[in-house]
């Protein structure tokens, strides 16, 4: 496989020619922030969050689907895409109802770790509070809709690694709903394995394991990176 | 011609209130209104939400008395729950109620009323408060500041933070108590025992002083509330609700707070957010009660510990059967900093209290539940009605400063009565009408505006709304 060389941040960095812009980074040390992505799971690009500037283009591109390319000049952390990602951020805060102070993932949220990151200590646009619902018809696992974002890793780790397709979303924009089956209450669904793999995947405390209280709920993302290896790599590493 | 005298805001207190007192056309007190003009909508918005939440979320209400609320809410997820929590769980939940009660108790004594009872009524409102205080006796104060630090650390050191420590949940608490902990809290009680022995000689040698406060501040025949021990003796986080009336005498007991709707009414009035709870044999409102350590001790026949026994002999010598000065609570209340100090140095020698054993795992069994418990300010009330799934469809919550409502307005009436004559303001008035509403330690909410500069706003107001006077300082 051919090599690639680019530079990301001024660093002259090497990387397959398959790779994208956020394997690369990463490989080299660099950060850049993501939220739908996880690894294991075929990207998306949905949050915007990994957008970085490239040399000779307007467009600011997803780091995490665009593959690297010779010669490529990539910047990921402009003054611009600092102001992107707060306002991206401070959107995706007031779009639904993100209590931090009560949820359970409070301390275990990317979208709150990203939040003080980015130094968002107050969000300029009107708070939403869309009235949603909370279903705990499963007898292990609840989704909140109040602290979804729609990053969607719960469809495709549903739909591609645990083969079960339960979850999906219906609507359209900010009326979108991570929903179960035909839409019908989780506890009814009659494809759920109760795996458990979408809970452990998700960035905030929208899935959760029933009973949690605040701060309770922590995720294992190992265990998806174990599953994705073993079956990709066939080796078994805990 | 009618009048009305506005006090607004009430200072130092927790939350935001205004005080109306109403003059008749000669200039006589006909009428005196205690109105709390703040909103919170706990009771709707939790409604949707997980059970395992409520612990989390009702403790919000409040920053000075979030244990009180974790605890009742935990209670009554337990009843949903339909468990027996494990015996350390409980032992640390009470350890914890204990450690509130001296946080609370003492941040009311030292910070909101020794400036009143110490500097006296009078002195300039930008000296009254807990930084004169310092000035005129930093020793006193020091002690009462670290004292209430100490109740702080006792939480801390079992919750794992001073305010708003998500620890206790339905069928238990998340976390052991450290034997390292344990070694902490104990380091500190004999300076702490020995603040609030100094407190009490203090605060006694003054009653001397304030005789015609405890005749006139709230001082009338009234009911008294609490939870009491199965033995009777005084209690704060179990047992069974007891009334007894102005004359000592037991009138209902052994009451289940699980149906506390068949004793207490719930009265609302269009001048105020605060509802007015009574007991319901008595009607509205000559069903009216007192909450609060006032009431805690004239309920209970001893508190079970020595130092806080000899004192509740001596208090009770103030009253013929029950003790009715409201003036009295801030006396009821250093006896209960002392007796909550005994208790935890008990509770400390109990080797189970480092048990791991910590939390009963159970599902939805119950379509509703009550948690009761003893917050610094009186008896607490949660009842949840949740779901097949453990959604919250219905909350009511019966806040202690809601039972005084009805004693805080008689009150605010006793002191205007005693202390309005003729048609000018008179200023003694104001001070110690606020005064007198601080012994009910009344927590309206969250924030404490326990500053100097906030304006005590009064206004005569004729009957045809014209202002005849005002005075803003």
């Amino acid at each position: 496989m051919a090599a690639k060389t680019l530079t990301i941040d001024g660093q002259m960095v090497g990387a397959a020619e398959d790779q994208t812009i956020l394997e690369a980074a990463r490989d080299a040390g660099i950060p850049i922030p993501t939220l739908c992505h996880l690894d294991g799971l075929d990207s998306v690009g949905a949050c915007r969050l990994c957008l970085v500037e490239i040399a000779g283009s307007h467009k600011l591109q997803p780091a995490c689907v665009t593959v690297v390319a010779e010669g490529m000049e990539v910047r990921t952390n402009t003054e611009r895409l600092q102001k992107y990602r707060r306002l991206i951020l401070e959107l995706l805060l007031a779009e639904r109802n993100h209590i931090c102070s009560v949820c359970v993932a409070n301390g275990h949220c990317e979208l709150q770790r990203l939040a003080a990151a980015h130094g968002i200590d107050h969000v300029r646009y009107g708070y939403q509070c869309p009235k949603l619902e909370v279903d705990v018809t499963h007898p292990i696992f609840g989704l909140d809709h109040s602290r979804c974002v729609l990053c969607m890793r719960c469809v495709r780790v549903c739909w591609y690694i645990e083969g079960a397709g339960t979850k999906n979303v219906s609507g359209r924009g900010s009326g979108s709903r991570i929903i179960d089956d035909l839409c019908q209450p989780w506890g009814e669904s009659e494809t759920c394995t109760s795996c458990g793999k979408c809970v452990h995947a998700c960035p905030t405390g929208a899935l959760f394991y029933k009973g949690a209280t605040v701060a309770e709920m922590e995720r294992d993302r190992g265990k998806l990176e174990f599953i994705v290896r073993a079956r990709e790599k066939k080796q078994w590493i805990v | 011609m009618a009048r009305r005298i506005l006090i607004d805001p009430v200072t130092r207190i927790e939350g935001h209130a205004k005080i109306t007192v109403y003059l008749d056309d000669e200039g006589n007190v006909s009428d005196a209104r205690f109105h709390v003009v703040e909103f919170r909508g706990f009771e709707k918005f939790c409604e949707g939400r997980p059970l395992g939440e409520m612990p989390g979320i009702t403790p919000r209400i409040c920053g000075i008395c979030p244990v009180s609320h974790l605890l009742a809410s935990a209670k009554a997820a337990d009843a949903i729950l339909a468990v027996r929590i494990p015996p350390a769980a409980d032992k640390l939940r009470r350890l914890m109620n204990l450690g509130q009660f001296v946080q609370s108790h003492a941040l009311s004594f030292f910070h909101l009323s020794a400036p009143d009872l110490l500097l006296g009524w009078d002195t300039p409102p930008a000296t009254r408060n807990v930084f004169g205080l310092a000035a005129a006796n930093p020793d006193l104060a020091r002690a009462g500041i670290r004292l209430r630090q100490f109740g702080q650390e006792v939480i801390e050191a079992v919750g794992g933070k001073k305010i708003h420590p998500a620890w206790a949940v339905p069928g238990g608490v998340r976390e052991p108590l450290s034997a390292e902990a344990r070694d902490r809290i104990k380091s500190r009680l004999p300076e702490s025992l020995a603040t609030a022995q100094t407190a009490l000689q203090v605060f006694k040698g003054l009653l001397k002083k304030f005789k015609a406060e405890t005749k006139v501040f709230g001082n009338f025949p009234s009911l008294f509330m609490g939870l009491v021990a199965p033995d009777g003796s005084w209690e704060h986080y179990g047992g069974h609700l007891r009334f007894v009336d102005s004359g000592g005498e037991v009138i209902a007991d052994e009451l289940e707070a699980a149906r506390y709707a068949e004793f207490i009414g719930e009265a609302v009035e269009p001048w105020s957010y605060l509802k007015s709870p009574y007991y319901k044999p008595l009607g509205y409102p000559d069903g009216m009660y007192r909450v609060g350590p006032l009431a805690r001790l004239n309920i209970c026949e001893r508190i079970g510990t020595p130092l806080a026994d000899a004192e509740l002999d001596e208090f009770r010598s103030h009253g013929q059967g029950a003790v009715t000065s409201s003036f009295l609570y801030h006396h009821a209340r250093l006896i209960e900093i002392l007796a909550c100090l005994e208790k935890i140095q008990e509770a400390l020698e109990d080797a189970d209290l480092l048990s791991t054993r910590l939390r009963a795992d159970a599902g939805i069994n119950m379509p509703e539940g009550v948690g009761v418990s003893e917050a610094p300010r009186g008896t607490l009330f949660h009842h949840y009605q949740v779901d097949e799934n453990g959604l919250i469809r219905k909350v009511n919550m019966i806040i202690a400063t809601g039972q005084n409502n009805l004693a805080m307005n008689r009150t605010v009436a006793q002191i205007a009565r005693h202390y309005v004559r003729g048609d000018t303001i008179p200023e003694p008035m104001l001070n110690r009408v606020e005064a007198g509403i601080r012994a009910f330690d009344p927590c309206l909410s969250c924030s404490t505006h326990a500053d100097g500069r906030m304006a005590l706003h009064v206004r005569l107001v004729a009957a045809d709304g014209t202002v005849l006077d005002e005075a803003v300082r």
